[in-house]
């Protein structure tokens, strides 16, 4: 039995494109956020513009979330604005698994596996990581406020220990209760 | 004897009865009582056996550093083995079973053990287990493993749960004492984020049973004070969790004990904390040292800060008569408790000549018979103490008088528990005043700021007394807050009143010369058995350090880490030397304090969540249809797909023959698949590859080697060029995250110029291959069925092309790639696709008996067509040339990566073992994998090894067996007959062949 202040869900209509690029030159983020939707996060951040999440993965890496139906109209628009500038953007949509967790438990559920402060003056909207949950690599940001959520992408292959993960992580009563 | 008092009490609820097991027998205890003081309350006070003479043994302490009261808790999956009595929490129904001994813990056939004492002196696990050699394997090691160990394994997997927690702070405080509240409170005041942790059950330690006065109240009143004080600033307080290790950059362990299971369920029993504070201060008290002396292991003889313990916090008198032995003030608190508490106190010894100060004067005044200059000589009784033979510390241990009494209280003085400090580094002074090792501040634990990151408080910190310490302690909060970047101003540091405490004399032994039949009786590491006559043994034999004599002795090697042994058996050590206490110094102290369970370290990695098993999108269809999975990298791939009634065997070949006659499809979607783009994308390959990659033109594939710099192989592939400026290049399943690596690594530490970036792609797409003479007729009955369009004819896509586009009603990519040797397409579609290509693949091939196949006949079809397989043909020492890869070698190429390691004498010598294959003489005897070749002999007599075997199989194609292997000039001895030993039975016989054993000219492949 999950613990009442978590609950956790596969989000499974969103797609995902890997992005690389120089990050540290200003036409290139200009070019980015114009063909993204949403601004080049500051390290170790999210930036969200409607239903648009660009994630901060490495400092010239980012992962970008949006609708899936959107994914070959925003790759296309992506080699526009990136016409004759290094970059890399690929789907990684089916590569990864994305979840959702949520509520005020939530961030002592993902304290368990990752090695990150999670306290709420450390880690708040708009804050990500890119690091682990237990075992494997995850990356995850918090996504709102009120509710309390996070978002989290690990690698599909692994998605059914994840679920398993969460699901042993959120059990009733688990909670150690220092957020 | 030993009983629960009518009053006292302060952590027990003598209302709330607890029944337990102890042994099989129904006890009683109260709420709030540990398994050692409920046990006592019974009288229990023999609670174990010791581990090497089975000396019968009751506690000696009452908190964590307990050697003798170990103990099995629980029973079945649950049974945990080891536990300390002292700081177990009594539960109702708690099954209790004391350990080392057979058949009983009151008649144990083991103590004979101890009658042959003098035959196990220090060191003689060295000494004895030499000769003859053959004993140890069928005598010794039998009967030691039979007589040793502590309590049983629990007979079960564990049902119960366990956890990690992350968590950050700017100070952790580890003990809950008083100095421990003193530090939390200044650090939080001063606005630092704390985390408090107390290894036991309660706040406040010793200090109410110690009746002092802090801030003009009670000891008790002022800690609940500041426990609402820490609750209101926001600090973290945890009880029953024990710091177990200290680390670098400020990363700490401790293990927090939760509830023991419920009645059937499974529960959550510990929770790691995985902690990264900014600073550590270190509130951990300090460990009262026992006296050396004969008997002084027999229960009843315990420290005299436990005896106020069980006393104060559980209302349990150790004993009626209890004789006092000392050398420094604090043990009369424990002479006044006991007295006040109607018990009789027939004499408190003291090692100083003349005692005085306040608490001596109290017991005077309260008619108490204190002898200066005088100490123990011999506890008498056998399971328990009946009397103490005393007589002058600085006598020549004749006693002058025996007092009868059922318990002995000992305090040899106080050490700073300075484990945790030392873990990390943490350096120690001598403090020749108060005789103990403390934290030098001047030499800390220092952080990547080259700052000390951990800090003593109070008790810890050699301050013993109150006052002081309190002090001190509030100073140390304060100051780690400062350091962790707190602005705000913390509290006034709490004033103590306490009574003032004269100096302290050394009492390491008693008497102080002991004499060698004293001294055999005298026990400084209780758990191990190791007596002062051991110590003294070693020193003469020439153990100088105290890290070898540690080891020689086993002195502070058991499961307590010499938490009441250390400083006394250093002591006696010096004394045998001669030399002074600091000049011995210490042995180190390592984690964890105090042990940890493999449920903690492990937390929720067991069971199903042990380890990840990597799936691709059609492992389930798989599972359902029959596969026998194998691990492949963290993958698992079906090694065949059985069908009903079918053996595994069968099914391989079924496999096999059906891709070699009509079509079969294999789940290819774990070989590694990275994207590498960039405008010097094919430079950047050019480098990588042996073979050129740059002259590839897009929609082409190429077949490649990468080397290390060596000149070793170290991963193969198929790299498919997509665009001018990107490449697909694949790897082996096992190889993708390694090669991922391996490109970033070169791309980021020394080919920084080339413009190029890598995405691993590998969990994006499905890709499965379609095989054997009918392939393409499946594909183009997909096409037909919904209306694809791309075109997989001979001339639209020859071997080695690929092409991107609708496939049946697939968005795909297509590659004319082979493992096998007949016509084969690859097929790439997005993963979530991967379930409906392949059902559709099975649908388009039915006609055509269309089949899934596994790894294994995968690896017979591409060893048929004498394909190398990394890590069978490759081990790491073998180059392209030796597998005859020759041409895949570029010599047009001005460098790439293993090309000057393939130049080096020994890569390049000419008798280099080389891939050939071999058709054994009888055609159905299968060599067996790695059986060696063998070809005259060594100078001394034995035969000389020519080679190996590398993959070795079956082959239903032709059926016969075929095997590839590395010779020594292999293709040099073509026609030749090798001998090949097995373990039983007659060499095989086998001829060297080309390893291609089937369509040598590739004819199938090129339709």
């Amino acid at each position: 039995m999950s613990d009442p202040a978590v609950s956790w869900s596969r989000i499974r209509d969103r797609g995902m494109i890997g992005l690389r690029a120089d990050l540290s030159v200003g036409v290139v983020c200009k070019a980015l956020q114009k063909a993204c939707g949403a601004p080049v996060p500051e390290t170790r951040r999210l930036s969200i513009k409607a239903d648009r999440t660009l994630a901060w993965m490495s400092p010239d890496e980012l992962l970008l979330t949006l609708p899936h139906a959107a994914v070959p109209a925003t790759l296309a628009a992506l080699a526009e604005a990136m016409e004759g500038r290094h970059h890399l953007a690929v789907d990684l949509s089916d590569a990864r698994a994305l979840f959702r967790v949520e509520g005020p438990g939530a961030r002592e559920v993902l304290a368990k596996g990752a090695p990150v402060d999670f306290s709420r003056a450390a880690f708040g909207p708009g804050d990500f990581r890119r690091s682990r949950l237990g075992q494997l690599a995850a990356a995850f940001g918090q996504v709102s406020e009120d509710p309390e959520a996070f978002e989290m992408v690990c690698f599909r292959s692994v998605s059914a220990h994840v679920e398993r993960w969460l699901d042993v992580s959120s059990r009733a009563g688990s909670l150690p209760g220092v957020f | 004897m030993a009983r629960r008092l009518p009053q006292g009490g302060r952590l027990i609820d003598r209302f709330r009865p607890l029944p337990f097991d102890w042994n099989g027998k129904r006890l009683e205890g109260v709420a709030g009582d540990t398994l050692a003081s409920a046990l006592l309350a019974n009288d229990r006070v023999l609670m174990g056996r010791s581990f090497k003479y089975h000396r019968p043994r009751g506690a000696v302490g009452a908190s964590s550093e307990e050697p003798n009261a170990l103990v099995s808790v629980g029973a079945g999956a649950r049974r945990t083995p080891n536990l300390r009595a002292t700081t177990t929490q009594l539960k109702v129904g708690m099954q209790v079973e004391s350990q080392n001994h057979w058949p009983s813990l009151e008649a144990d056939v083991g103590e004979l053990n101890a009658l042959a004492a003098p035959f196990f002196p220090a060191g003689f696990y060295y000494k004895t287990f030499i000769h003859p050699r053959r004993a140890w394997k069928h005598l010794f090691e039998p009967v030691i493993r039979q007589a040793a160990g502590l309590g049983k394994a629990p007979t079960a997997a564990d049902p119960d749960s366990y956890e990690h927690f992350h968590y950050e702070t700017d100070v952790l405080v580890v003990g809950g004492g008083v100095s421990g509240l003193a530090a939390a409170r200044a650090a939080a005041g001063a606005g630092a984020r704390v985390l408090l942790v107390e290894q036991g059950a309660h706040w406040g330690g010793r200090a109410p049973a110690d009746g002092i006065e802090i801030d003009g109240a009670p000891a008790p009143e002022w800690i609940e004070g500041q426990l609402a004080a820490l609750a209101e600033a926001g600090a973290v307080l945890r009880l029953n969790t024990q710091a177990a290790g200290v680390y670098d950059h400020g990363y700490v362990l401790a293990s927090e004990r939760l509830e023991e299971a419920p009645e059937g369920g499974p529960a959550l029993r510990e929770r790691l904390w995985r902690i990264r504070a900014k600073r550590v201060v270190l509130a951990s008290g300090a460990i009262e040292r026992p006296v050396a002396f004969a008997g002084n292991d027999r229960p009843g003889v315990m420290l005299a800060g436990a005896v106020r313990d069980f006393l104060d916090l559980y209302g349990v008198a150790v004993g009626e008569r209890v004789v006092l032995a000392t050398n420094n003030d604090d043990a009369y608190r424990t002479a006044l408790a006991l007295h006040a508490a109607g018990l009789q106190v027939p004499a408190i010894l003291d090692a100083r000549e003349t005692p005085m100060g306040p608490l001596v004067e109290a017991a005077r005044a309260a008619g108490l018979d204190v002898r200066g200059g005088f100490g123990p000589i011999r506890a008498e009784g056998h399971a328990r103490v009946t009397g103490l033979a005393v007589g002058r510390v600085d006598g020549n241990g004749v006693a002058v008088e025996s007092i009868p009494c059922d318990a002995v209280a000992v305090s040899g003085g106080w050490s700073p528990a300075v484990h945790l400090w030392s873990h990390c580094g943490g350096k120690l002074t001598w403090d020749e005043t108060n005789l103990q090792f403390r934290p030098d501040a001047s030499r800390p634990p220092t952080g990547v700021d080259g700052q000390g990151f951990v800090s003593c408080a109070g008790t810890a910190n050699g301050e013993l007394h109150a006052v002081a310490s309190l002090a001190d302690a509030a100073c140390a909060g304060a100051k780690a807050a400062a350091e962790a970047g707190a602005t705000g101003e913390a509290p006034a540091a709490p004033a103590a009143s306490a009574p003032e405490e004269g100096p302290i004399v050394p009492l390491w032994t008693s008497p102080a010369k002991m004499p060698p039949k004293l001294a055999a009786k005298a026990f400084l590491d209780f758990q191990n058995d190791v007596k002062v006559s051991d110590v003294q043994l070693a020193s003469r034999e020439g153990y100088v350090s105290v890290e070898h004599a540690k080891r020689y002795t086993t002195l502070g090697m058991a499961t307590d880490q010499g938490k009441l042994s250390n400083i006394p058996g250093l002591a006696v050590l010096a004394e045998s030397r001669g030399a002074p206490i600091p000049e011995v110094g210490t042995t180190t102290f390592r984690p964890p304090y105090t042990p940890l369970t493999f449920g903690a370290i492990t937390g929720s990695a067991k069971d199903e969540l042990f380890k990840a098993t990597r799936r691709t999108p059609l492992d389930a269809w798989l599972e359902r249809h029959g596969a026998q999975w194998e691990p492949v990298g963290d993958w698992r791939r079906p090694y065949a797909i059985r069908r009903q009634g079918e053996s595994t065997e069968d099914a391989v070949h079924r496999e096999i023959l059906g891709v070699r006659n009509s079509v079969g499809i294999l789940d290819a979607s774990t070989l590694g698949k990275l994207l590498v783009k960039g405008p010097d994308a094919a430079e950047f390959l050019d480098r990588l590859y042996t073979n050129m990659m740059s002259t590839l033109k897009p929609g082409r594939c190429r077949y490649g080697l990468m080397c290390t710099e060596q000149g070793f192989l170290f991963d193969d592939g198929v790299a498919a060029r997509l665009t001018e400026d990107s490449f697909l290049v694949h790897t082996t399943t096992g190889g993708a995250d390694r090669v991922h690596a391996w490109m970033e690594e070169w791309l980021q530490t020394e080919w920084w110029d080339l413009k190029v970036y890598v995405a691993n792609v590998t969990e994006q797409w499905a890709q499965i291959a379609v095989a054997g003479p009918n392939a393409r007729k499946v594909l183009q009955a997909l096409n037909d069925k919904a209306g694809g369009g791309m075109d997989v004819s001979k001339e639209a896509l020859p071997f080695l092309a690929w092409a991107e586009g609708k496939l049946g009603g697939f968005d795909a990519r297509v590659y004319r790639i082979s493992f096998s040797g007949e016509l084969s397409y690859e097929i790439a579609v997005p993963a979530a696709q991967g379930q409906a290509l392949w059902n559709a693949l099975l649908e388009a091939g039915a006609p055509f008996d269309v089949q899934p196949y596994g790894t294994e006949a995968l690896h017979v079809l591409r060893a048929e067509k004498g394909f190398i397989m990394i890590g069978d043909e490759t081990d790491g020492t073998v180059t392209p040339l030796d597998l005859n890869l020759g041409w895949a070698v570029s010599k047009k190429k001005p460098d790439f990566i293993g090309k000057r390691g393939m130049m080096r004498a020994d890569l390049a010598r000419s008798d280099r073992l080389r891939l050939v294959g071999l058709e054994t003489e009888d055609p159905k005897a299968v060599l067996p994998d790695g059986a060696h070749a063998v070809e005259g002999t060594l100078p001394d007599g034995r035969e000389r090894t020519i080679g190996h075997v590398t993959s070795t199989y079956w082959s239903p194609t032709l059926d016969r067996s075929i095997a590839m292997a590395l010779v020594r000039n292999g293709p040099e001895r073509m026609g030749e007959v090798l001998s090949f030993p097995l373990a039983k039975g007659e060499p095989i016989r086998a001829k060297v062949v080309s390893p291609v054993f089937f369509d040598p000219e590739g004819e199938r492949n090129d339709v």
